[in-house]
Formats: structure tokens, C-alpha cells, sequence
């Protein structure tokens, strides 16, 4: 009997398993430029099953009311720490942070490898309608490779959704350790040549009979599908000098890279669409912050979009601020971003770029069950989301911050 | 029984005073033997010298008054008419006009009921809405300025922690480019506090927000004095290997001494303006007695001035908040190191005016509200640091709720462009908790209660007659994240108008491909 309660208990502990959900009757945006109106979704086993006006609900669904609601793909939120560093300046409870030696390389650092998926930072990200991430380290002149995770909550650890998602770099002012800009390039330049020379002659490297090389073995070895275009490079950079110099790396090493930050990306905006790189942005970063870059504008989202550009909009870093994309997004559309732009700067962009269109970003047909009901246009600020359903599963809302607000919501004396 | 004993007592006094006078008047012709040879006197007498009197007084600062916050001769009466006027005390009017003259509001009311004066800018605010002037009760821009350069790292006089005397008017930079960008958000006037390093980092500035040359240019006229304190992870972090405080117990023990320090420092001051008092009768007294006295040898013994107390201006400061001059602003997190600050105010006599930051004041709004404290927060910032980990986005609505004046302020060069929006996600999530909040208290989150904290409220921070002209007109409802300032008027003068764009500052003059093409 004592043995039946406690499976009992373990069954009601156990994440809800991915059920048969249908949302009726709601605003769906299936893509950020498809609207479907009074239409229903399906998601069954954990993917989406159904999208449509005339779809018929499924015998045993649990059923949301989605009248007067807003449906959308879940957010993916492209530049975070999240997992990764739970309070900002708490070096007890930080990972994946460098930049005290200017020449810094940890490329064989794997983001997942620290990835703490029980941060108390996960269940308030989800809150803001963000249902996966790129989580990643930052410093140094190579940080290392960042991770795509889930943001579902999960008793056991979940697989990354990918990873390496990519490797993360910084060049100028980014490569916080690095006092010359020029001096990242070259740095760059002679660790792609090591790799070269390391790959080419593994034998020799451990005979100890090459030249010293600039990285360790592991690092090394991580450059490779960087090299070969395998692996993505998103690059930090706010300036336009940096952001030239990582295209010309780019276009000689014929790397695929995305620039992150790009605060003055929108004066390389028509190289960039010609290169076909995207770029990460906060749409609130107008401020002339950086004496190398002080060439920055509101609607930089709207100027690069304009000329072709992939965009996507993140928070840019940390941990508590990812929920706060959507109003980002909403801020790029007040500065002249298309409202469909912006929905994708936070949704199909992000999944582009980090190669995972074809099972997230949008609500099509076979797509992972990543979707969110808001009460109303979900990048306005008194929309709220009010159902979020993570790989077919509709998750918990409770945050530390709901159960501070239970306890304290009366006072007792 | 009783009386009897003191008229005694007072007899007694009487005659014994008599009898010194007495001993004093016969004292000199008796006291002369023809013998003995008399030893030398010194017959050079010092006269009754005040140490005061020749010494420059330090000039004050001119302070501008009420009146000309309220009056500006320069401004040209705005009408704006068919707006959805938010006053921020309580009234929306549709359809509503309001007139702007001399630099203050003239009228307002339902287009129909305002006269809008002949010569007046008129401006067509169909669809549009108008609310105060928006307020941020924390702010470092001029003292924090962009670029963020060692250059302009003017914030915090980290080389003490209590450096009472230094005063954020004295780094503020009026072209700092961040400025403008704020104005552009709607704001017309902020409180500039210096860094939160120091326990005590120094007096605020007041500013009206608008580019100038110096930074009285931009003082906001009529504004009190203000300070801000600082307790818990800052200044602990910042001094642990300076000399101290490490830990919060040393914090709050070093206030104490601190405002210990400072009432020694009253006393001291008080014990000499009332000796000089005594010491001026005695002066005059004695020239009265020596104009009578033909005898020259007979003059009263001079007595030395009192010596004044050596001036330390950083007392001075700590002594003004003692005697209730200068309005107490706090950055404190956490609801136990409010409760302690509380405390230190209380045992020390001064009133807090309010906490900012303040995470945690939901935890003890009851404590806050009974004393009239005031919070200033943030909607969503929370967990960058450890003492912002129970960061709550219904803060501010359960503050209010519970009767006090809470407000939504920056801190931050970026979110003070969007203070508005900010105090809709406060309000959103206050509603979706249950606590009604309406839009015109959401409103004063960013306005009348800002004013308030600044102690300006008398001036600025409502749409009535007759207070300042500080206005913003928005595109749409200010609680839309789509919203955008298209006018911003501040005491009476345009200070941004979106169709012209922001005016760049100094430093960015010829300084950027965009601005050189324009």
C-alpha cells in the first residue's frame, strides 16, 4: 500500500507527458506572416499535428479556448546565459565567462557540458513566452561553443536541441580582454593558420615536431567544422570597423558566421545581405556607449531588414532579461520594423540562423510542439502569456517570483 | 516652604554679587603700598575683537525659486487640441484641449469648454494623448556619460564612504548624449544621484531636462536639496578591501557613527553660537560700562572671543539631514536592510523620503506606508545581483495597493527612454495579480509620485492650471510598447519634436556619419 502511494507520488511529480492539445478558435500566427483568424491548432505527441479554420478537435484533447487569443510559435531568445549564470555578479554561481587574458581561447569549452537546466532563471524566461534559447560563454577572444536548449521543464536533464550550436567569438571592444582591435584580427588569423597547420599534421603535433601553435590541442580540434563552414560563428561586435574586419575573415576563411550586437551594423547593411549574415540585436543598444562606435541609431532593425538583412532580437546576454524579448521586438516595430519582421526576429530568424527551421520558429505542420497562447498581440506590454506548451506540453507558470508573490501577497502580522 | 528657600537663595546670590563689586571698586586705590617698589603691568590692553569680523563669507549658490519654474517669459503659448488628456490626478478627458502660456498651464478641459489663445502654436493631437512631463527619480545621466569612457566616470566618489559634501551637480555633464535620447522618451525632469559605492555618496541634482552649457543652465528651479545613501552589496563590495565597511553590520554601524558624528558636530556648534551670544552681550555690556568709566585702569577685563568651530563640509551636509533640510533618497534592496535604515532614521531623527530600487518593499510596504516612505523600483529587473533575487513585477501595484507612493524609475540611460513602458509592465502584471490598478495610478508612477520624491509636486507632475508647462504628447495610449513621444514640452519651451529629431549633443557635432550628413 505505502509502496502503491509513493509510485503514486512519483507519477504526479513526473512531468505531464506530451498530450493531444487543441486550441480553438484563436488568432494563429502559423508563420510571422501567415495570420490565420478563429482557427485551431493540434498538438499531438509532442508535435504540432493540425493548423487551421476547419480543423476538427480530437476525441480526449485537452481543449484551450483560444477566443480573443493570440497563438504563436514559442520565442527563441538567441544570445543568453542562461543555465549558465545565475545571478550576474555572483562569481560562485557564473560559467562560461572569460576574458581575463587577452589571449584567451576556449574553443573546446561546450556551454552544455555547464548547463544547469534547474536555474531558477529557466521558469521566468518561460513566463515571457520564451520556449527555447542559445545559451553560451562570453570573453576571451574565442569564448566557445554555445548550446540550443529547451526551456521545458523537465525532472531529468533534456538532450540539447543542438549542440554545438556555435562557436562564439568577439572581435574590437567586444574581446574585452584584447586592448587592440587589430591585434584580434591577427590573433584570429594565426589560430585559423594552427589549425590548418594541426589538422594537416596530427602525426607531427604528437611527436611534438610542429611549431608551437597558439591553442591547445582540444581548442584546435574544436576550430575544425568551424573552418569547414560546419559550425556557425557568431561573432560579437558593435562597430562597423569590426564588423567589416569579421566579414573579410569571414569571406577569406569562408566561414558562416551571424554578427551579435552589431550596434553600427546598419552602415554594413548591404554587405551583409550580400554575404547572407544575419545579426543579433537589441533595438533598445541607440546609445553612442563605445568611442569606436558611436554611429548608432534607433532603427537599425528597420534599416538592415530593410536591405535584406536576417534579424533577430535578443536581450543580448545574462539571464534575468530573457523574457523581456518581446518587448524588444515591439520596440523595433515602434521604430519602424514591420510587425511581421519583428514576430520573426524572435521566432523563425532565430531558428534559421542556428539551422533548426525545419522544427521550430513556426507552427507548421510537424514542427516541435513549442507554442504559446497570449492573451492579446504578444509583443504589446499588457499582453501577457498565458499558456506555454514546450515539446507538446503545457508547463508550469509557477516562478520564485509567483511563489514570493503567494507568500507575501497578504502580510502577516 | 518652598518659595521662602529660594527667595533666600536669591538674597544670598544678590549680595554676594554686591560683594565682588565691592572687593572690584576698592580693590585697586587700596592695594597700593608706598614701600615696596610696584612690579610692571603690561598697559597694553587687546581690544574687544570679534575673529569673525573681516573674514569673506563663502557666496551661495543662486537658487532659483518657484516662480520661475512657473514663469518663462520666452515661451510661446502651445495648444494642443483633440488629445486624450491624462492628468495624472485622477481625470482622462477625451476629447480634450489644453493651452500652455507664459511656462505654465493655462487651461484644460473638453476642447469645447478651453479658449485657445489667438497667437498660439496650435497642434492637432486627434487619436493622440497627453500626459505630464515624465519624471525619473533615479537617474546618473551627465554624471554616468556617454561615451563610457574612464573619461566620464564621474559617478561615484569611491574614495570614501561618506563623502556627504560631493554634490552630482558638480560632474554633471549638460551635453552628455544620453540627454537627449531621454527627452526623446518624454521626460522633462529627473533627480541625478551620485553612484551607490559610498554609504553617503552626496547630493542629488534636480534637472530639467533639457541640453545647456553648465549645469546650472539646467537646474530645476524651486527644487529642494537632496542626498542619497546607499546600503548592502555596493558599498560593502567597494570598501571591503579599503579600509571597510565589509559587511552590512559595518555598514549600519558606520552610519551610526556617521550621524553620531554629525549631532557632535550640532552640539559643538550650537555650544559656540551660544557662547558667542553670551560673549557679544558681554561685549556690549562692557563698552556701556567703559563709556562711563574715566579711569582707564579701571576698563573691563577683555575677555577673548570664543574660537568658531573649524567648518567640515561633509557635517555640514550630514547636519542638514538631521535638522529635516534635505530630502533622503536610499538605494536599498532588500526588505532587512530597508528595516535597518528605518531604524538608523529613527534613532538618528530624520525622515526617509524614499528607498529606491527597493525590491523587496513589498515585504514590508506596511512598515514603509505607516511612515510615508516613498519606493522607487522597476518593473521586471531582478537577479543581476544576489540582493535582487526576490525582485517581484508586482511590486510597485502592492505597494500602492497598500496606500504608498511608489514609482517607476531607470537607473538606466536605456530604460529611462521608455519609462512609460515600463509602468505598463508594472501595471499589467499588478492586473493579471489581481490588484486593480488603473492607468492614471500607472501614470503617477512616472509623474506626480516622482515629483513628489523630488519634492517639485507642488510644481510639476499633474496637468492643472497653473503648474509648470511639462508635457508630452504620444502618438497613442503611453501603456503601448508602439507608443511614441511626438512632442515633449518642458516649462513651456518644445524641448524635442519627433518630426525634427533629437538635437545632437556637442560631442556628436560632425562626430558621425549620420550627423555630418545631416
Amino acid at each position: 500500500m505505502r509502496r502503491l502511494a509513493s509510485i503514486a507520488v512519483l507519477l504526479c511529480a513526473a512531468p505531464a507527458a506530451a498530450e493531444t492539445i487543441a486550441i480553438t478558435g484563436a488568432t494563429i500566427y502559423q508563420r510571422s506572416d501567415r495570420k490565420l483568424d478563429g482557427a485551431t491548432i493540434v498538438i499531438r505527441d509532442g508535435r504540432i499535428a493540425e493548423v487551421g479554420a476547419g480543423v476538427a478537435v480530437p476525441a480526449g484533447a485537452t481543449q484551450i479556448d483560444g477566443k480573443g487569443k493570440v497563438v504563436t510559435a514559442g520565442m527563441i531568445d538567441t544570445s543568453t546565459q542562461l543555465g549558465l549564470v545565475e545571478v550576474d555578479l555572483e562569481e560562485s554561481g557564473n560559467d562560461g565567462r572569460f576574458g581575463t587574458q587577452p589571449t584567451e581561447i576556449h574553443a573546446a569549452y561546450r556551454a552544455i557540458d555547464a548547463y544547469d537546466a534547474r536555474s531558477v532563471a529557466i521558469p521566468v524566461a518561460r513566463t515571457g513566452g520564451v520556449t527555447s534559447a542559445i545559451t553560451g560563454p562570453s570573453g576571451g577572444l574565442v569564448a566557445g561553443q554555445a548550446a540550443w536548449v529547451s526551456l521545458a521543464d523537465s525532472a531529468a536533464p533534456l538532450a540539447p536541441i543542438r549542440a554545438p550550436a556555435a562557436m562564439v567569438l568577439a572581435f574590437g571592444r567586444n574581446a574585452v580582454a584584447i586592448a587592440s582591435r587589430g591585434h584580434t584580427v591577427e590573433r584570429l588569423r594565426e589560430l585559423f593558420d594552427d589549425v590548418d597547420n594541426y589538422r594537416r599534421n596530427r602525426a607531427g603535433f604528437e611527436r611534438n615536431a610542429l611549431r608551437r601553435l597558439s591553442a591547445q590541442r582540444l581548442d584546435l580540434e574544436a576550430l575544425i567544422p568551424v573552418l569547414d563552414g560546419r559550425v556557425l560563428a557568431v561573432i560579437y561586435a558593435g562597430a562597423e570597423v569590426d564588423i567589416r574586419a569579421a566579414l573579410a575573415l569571414a569571406a577569406e576563411r569562408r566561414l558562416r558566421i551571424a554578427i551579435a550586437g552589431g550596434a553600427e551594423a546598419w552602415r554594413v547593411a548591404r554587405e551583409l545581405a550580400a554575404a547572407r549574415v544575419p545579426v543579433v540585436l537589441d533595438p533598445t543598444d541607440n546609445l553612442p556607449g563605445d568611442l569606436g562606435a558611436i554611429d548608432v541609431r534607433d532603427d537599425n532593425a528597420t534599416v538592415l531588414s530593410r536591405a535584406g538583412v536576417a534579424v533577430a532580437i535578443s536581450a543580448l546576454g545574462g539571464s534575468s532579461a530573457v523574457r523581456t524579448i518581446r518587448q524588444l521586438a515591439g520596440i523595433a516595430v515602434a521604430q519602424g520594423l514591420p510587425w511581421p519582421k519583428a514576430l520573426a526576429a524572435v521566432t523563425e530568424v532565430p531558428a534559421q540562423i542556428f539551422g533548426g527551421a525545419a522544427e521550430r520558429g513556426t507552427l507548421e505542420r510537424g514542427r516541435v510542439g513549442d507554442v504559446v497562447v497570449w492573451s492579446g498581440d504578444p509583443l504589446e506590454l499588457t499582453s501577457r502569456a498565458e499558456t506555454v506548451i514546450i515539446g507538446g506540453v503545457i508547463q508550469s507558470l509557477a516562478t520564485h517570483q509567483t511563489k514570493l508573490f503567494d507568500r507575501y501577497k497578504v502580510l502577516r502580522k | 516652604m518652598r518659595s521662602m528657600r529660594s527667595g533666600y537663595h536669591r538674597g544670598m546670590k544678590l549680595f554676594v554679587l554686591a560683594g565682588v563689586g565691592l572687593v572690584a571698586a576698592c580693590a585697586a586705590p587700596a592695594a597700593k603700598p608706598a614701600a615696596k617698589p610696584e612690579p610692571p603691568t603690561l598697559d597694553i590692553e587687546e581690544p574687544w575683537s570679534d575673529p569673525t569680523a573681516g573674514v569673506p563669507q563663502r557666496a551661495k549658490r543662486p537658487v532659483r525659486d518657484r516662480a520661475a519654474a512657473l514663469h518663462n517669459a520666452d515661451a510661446a503659448a502651445i495648444a494642443i487640441r483633440h488629445a486624450t488628456i491624462m492628468t495624472a490626478n485622477g481625470q482622462t478627458i477625451a476629447d480634450g484641449t489644453i493651452v500652455l502660456a507664459g511656462g505654465a498651464i493655462a487651461a484644460l478641459g473638453p476642447d469645447a469648454s478651453v479658449a485657445v489663445p489667438k497667437d498660439a502654436r496650435v497642434v492637432d493631437g486627434s487619436g493622440k494623448f497627453v500626459t505630464p512631463g515624465l519624471i525619473d527619480a533615479h537617474s546618473h545621466l551627465g554624471v554616468y556619460a556617454a561615451p563610457g569612457a574612464r573619461a566620464n566616470d564621474d559617478g561615484n566618489e569611491a574614495s570614501a564612504p561618506v563623502t556627504a559634501h560631493a554634490r552630482a551637480q558638480y560632474s554633471y555633464w549638460p551635453q552628455d548624449p544620453q540627454i537627449a535620447r531621454a527627452i526623446a522618451g518624454g521626460v522633462t525632469s529627473a533627480l541625478i544621484l551620485p553612484g551607490s559605492a559610498n554609504l553617503v555618496g552626496g547630493e542629488g541634482f534636480i534637472v530639467a531636462m533639457r541640453p545647456g552649457r553648465t549645469s546650472d543652465d539646467v537646474a530645476f528651479p524651486g527644487a529642494p536639496r537632496t542626498i542619497k545613501m546607499a546600503c548592502g552589496e555596493n558599498p560593502k563590495r567597494v570598501y571591503a578591501e579599503k579600509g571597510g565597511p565589509r559587511t552590512r553590520m559595518g555598514e549600519y554601524a558606520a552610519f551610526r557613527a556617521a550621524f553620531n558624528e554629525a549631532r557632535t558636530y550640532l552640539t559643538k556648534q550650537a555650544t559656540y553660537e551660544r557662547t558667542r551670544a553670551l560673549w557679544l552681550k558681554k561685549k556690549a555690556r562692557a563698552a556701556e560700562l567703559d563709556a562711563k568709566q574715566t579711569n582707564p585702569r579701571l576698563r573691563v577685563k577683555v575677555e577673548a572671543a570664543p574660537e568658531p568651530p573649524a567648518v567640515d563640509l561633509r557635517l555640514e551636509v550630514l547636519a542638514a539631514v538631521l535638522r529635516g533640510e534635505v530630502l533622503v533618497q536610499i538605494h536599498c534592496y532588500k526588505a532587512s536592510d530597508i528595516a535597518e535604515m528605518v531604524a538608523i532614521a529613527d534613532e538618528s531623527g530624520f525622515q526617509v523620503r524614499s528607498f529606491h530600487h527597493a525590491l523587496e518593499a513589498y515585504k514590508v510596504r506596511d512598515l514603509l506606508v505607516a511612515k510615508g516612505i516613498a519606493i522607487n523600483t522597476w518593473s521586471d529587473w531582478w537577479g543581476f545581483k544576489l540582493e535582487a533575487f526576490d525582485g517581484i513585477m508586482e511590486n510597485a501595484a502592492l505597494f500602492t495597493q497598500q496606500g504608498g507612493r511608489a514609482t517607476i524609475h531607470s537607473d538606466s540611460a536605456v530604460g529611462i527612454q521608455r519609462l512609460n513602458q515600463d509602468a505598463a509592465k508594472a501595471m499589467a502584471a499588478g492586473r493579471a495579480a489581481g490588484i486593480a490598478i488603473t492607468e492614471d495610478q500607472a501614470l503617477r508612477w512616472v509623474t506626480a509620485n516622482p515629483a513628489w520624491v523630488l519634492g517639485i509636486d507642488g510644481i510639476t507632475g499633474t496637468l492643472e492650471v497653473g503648474k509648470r508647462a511639462d508635457v508630452t504628447l504620444w502618438s497613442g495610449s503611453p501603456f503601448s510598447v508602439y507608443s511614441r513621444a511626438e512632442l515633449v514640452i518642458a516649462g513651456g519651451e518644445v524641448s524635442y519634436e519627433r518630426s525634427r529629431g533629437s538635437m545632437p549633443s556637442d560631442f556628436e557635432l560632425g562626430n558621425s556619419a549620420t550627423e555630418r550628413a545631416q
